[in-house]
C-alpha cells in the first residue's frame, strides 16, 4: 500500500507533471508565473481544492449517477474553490489581489476535472488523496520554476529579492505577457529536442488533448493525453514484435527451405 | 447621456483591443492553440464564442443583480455562473438546431467546446468584479468577445502562411505557434496608446 501512495506522488510530480507533460490548465500557468511567489500560491492554492475534490468525488463515486457526473463533479470543484477563494482573501489578501480572477477560475482548470474523471471516479479515497497531492505537487513545482525563470531573467530577482546585481541588464519583457509565451515556447522547443515525453510533441502533438484540442476538453484530457501516448508506445512495440517475428519466420522458411533442399538434393544423389 | 455612451465605447475599446483575452488576460488559450489551423474554422470559433459570451454576460448580469445580491448570496457567484453557463451552452445549441439550421451548421460543432472556455467564466467575473451595470456588462462581453475572435482569426491566417516555411525542427509545432502568438502580443501591447 505504500508503494503504491509513493507511486501515485512520483507519477503527479515526475512521470505525469501536469505541466510539463501534460501540458493541462496553461491559462493559469502562463498568466501568474510572472513572479516564483504568485506562481507557488496558486499551486499551492489548485492542490488544495485539487486534493479535497478528489477525495471528495472518490468517496461519493457509487453515489452519483454515471450521467450527471460532470454537473455533479463541477459543482463539487466550485463549491471548494469558492471556499479557497474566501480563505485567501482572508488570510492572505496579497494573494489575493495577485490572482485576482484566476482563483474563480480554478474551477476551469481542466487538471482538476481530468483527475476526477480520471483517477478519484475509479480509486479509493486514500489513492485518489494522494494522487491529488502528487499532481498538486508537480503542479506547484512546475509553476514555482516557471515563475523562478521569468522572475530571474525578467527581472533579476528570486521571490522578490534581488539576487542579480542591478548592473546586469535584464529581459523585462519576460515578466509581461509576451514574455509567458515565449518561455513556453522555449520550454516545448526543448522537450521537441530533447525528445522528452509530453503532450506536445509525440506524433501528430497538436491533436493531442490540451496540445491541441482542449477546446473540447470534457475534463478527460488528461487521460486521453495519457492514452495516446501510451497507445503509440503500444503501437510501436508491436511492429517492433511483428518485424521480429517475421524476421524470425522467414529466417525459420529459409531454413527450412535449405533443410528440404539439401533432403532432397540427398535424395536425389 | 453622451457621456455613457464614451464610457461604453471605452470599454469596447479596451476588451477588445487594449487588453485583448487571449494576449493580455491568457484566457480561452485552449481553443486559441487548437482551432486555429485554418481561417474558416477559427472564423465559425470566434463566432460562436461571440454569441455565447454575450448572452452568458447578460444572463450571469441580470442573475447577479436580481437573484444574488437581493439574496446576499455573491459569495456563491462561482457556482452559480459555471452552472449557468454549462446549461446555457446546451439550451443555444437545441435552440439553434430548432430555429436556425444554418446557423447551427456554421457555429454548432464549436458550441460544445466552449462550456470549458475560461474566457466565459472569466468575462462574467470580471463583469461582477468591475461593479458593471446591465449595458456595461454586454458591451465588455461582446468586446472580449471580439477581441477572441479577431486574434483567432488572425492566428490562423499566420499559420495558414506558415506551414510553407521551413520551420527549424525543433521548433516545429507547438513552439513557433507560441512564439507567434507572444509576436502578436507584442504587436497588440501598442494598442495601449489608444488608452492613453
Amino acid at each position: 500500500m505504500m508503494k503504491k501512495l509513493t507511486e501515485r506522488l512520483f507519477n503527479g510530480i515526475i512521470k505525469e507533471n501536469p505541466t510539463f507533460v501534460l501540458m493541462l490548465g496553461m491559462c493559469a500557468t502562463l498568466a501568474v508565473t510572472t513572479e516564483a511567489i504568485n506562481g507557488l500560491g496558486m499551486g499551492l492554492s489548485t492542490m488544495v481544492v485539487l486534493v479535497l475534490s478528489n477525495l471528495m468525488i472518490s468517496l461519493l463515486r457509487k453515489i452519483i449517477p454515471d450521467g450527471v457526473r460532470m454537473p455533479a463533479y463541477i459543482v463539487i470543484i466550485a463549491s471548494f474553490v469558492t471556499i479557497v477563494q474566501l480563505v485567501i482573501e482572508a488570510y492572505v489578501p496579497s494573494l489575493y489581489e495577485a490572482l485576482g480572477i484566476f482563483i474563480p477560475l480554478i474551477v476551469v482548470n481542466c487538471i482538476i476535472l481530468g483527475r476526477a474523471e480520471a483517477y478519484a471516479s475509479k480509486n479509493g479515497a486514500l489513492l485518489s488523496m494522494f494522487d491529488g497531492i502528487g499532481m498538486g505537487l508537480g503542479f506547484t513545482g512546475a509553476l514555482t520554476i516557471l515563475g523562478l525563470v521569468r522572475e530571474f531573467f525578467g527581472a533579476g530577482t528570486a521571490f522578490g529579492v534581488q539576487v542579480l546585481p542591478e548592473s546586469v541588464p535584464v529581459i523585462p519583457i519576460l515578466v509581461q505577457a509576451p514574455g509567458a509565451f515565449f518561455v513556453l515556447a522555449l520550454l516545448t522547443a526543448l522537450q521537441n529536442k530533447l525528445k522528452a515525453p509530453s503532450a506536445t510533441n509525440v506524433n501528430g502533438g497538436s491533436e493531442l488533448a490540451c496540445g491541441g484540442h482542449c477546446a473540447g476538453c470534457h475534463g478527460c484530457d488528461g487521460v486521453t493525453n495519457h492514452l495516446k501516448v501510451a497507445e503509440q508506445t503500444a503501437e510501436k512495440a508491436r511492429l517492433l514484435a511483428e518485424e521480429k517475428k517475421r524476421r524470425a519466420e522467414e529466417a525459420k522458411k529459409a531454413a527450412a527451405e535449405k533443410a528440404a533442399k539439401t533432403a532432397e538434393g540427398g535424395d536425389e544423389a | 447621456m453622451s457621456d455613457y455612451l464614451l464610457v461604453l465605447l471605452g470599454s469596447l475599446l479596451t476588451t477588445s483591443l487594449i487588453e485583448n483575452v487571449v494576449l493580455s488576460q491568457f484566457l480561452g488559450l485552449c481553443p486559441f492553440l487548437g482551432v486555429s489551423k485554418n481561417v474558416k474554422t477559427a472564423a465559425g470559433m470566434g463566432g460562436a464564442v461571440v454569441f455565447v459570451i454575450t448572452v452568458a454576460s447578460a444572463l450571469t448580469s441580470v442573475l447577479y443583480s436580481a437573484v444574488l445580491i437581493p439574496l446576499d448570496l455573491t459569495y456563491l457567484r462561482t457556482i452559480v455562473f459555471i452552472l449557468v453557463i454549462a446549461a446555457l451552452v446546451q439550451l443555444v445549441e437545441m435552440a439553434l438546431k430548432k430555429l436556425s439550421p444554418s446557423l447551427y451548421n456554421a457555429l454548432g460543432v464549436y458550441l460544445p467546446l466552449i462550456t470549458t472556455n475560461c474566457a466565459v467564466l472569466g468575462v462574467a467575473l470580471t463583469n461582477v468584479d468591475n461593479g458593471y451595470d446591465f449595458v456595461n456588462s454586454v458591451v465588455a462581453g461582446f468586446g472580449t468577445a471580439l477581441g477572441f475572435a479577431i486574434a483567432i482569426i488572425i492566428m490562423a491566417g499566420l499559420r495558414e502562411k506558415m506551414v510553407h516555411n521551413n520551420v527549424p525542427k525543433a521548433l516545429q509545432g507547438m513552439p513557433i505557434v507560441l512564439v507567434t502568438t507572444g509576436l502578436m502580443a507584442i504587436a497588440f501591447s501598442g494598442f495601449s496608446a489608444l488608452a492613453g
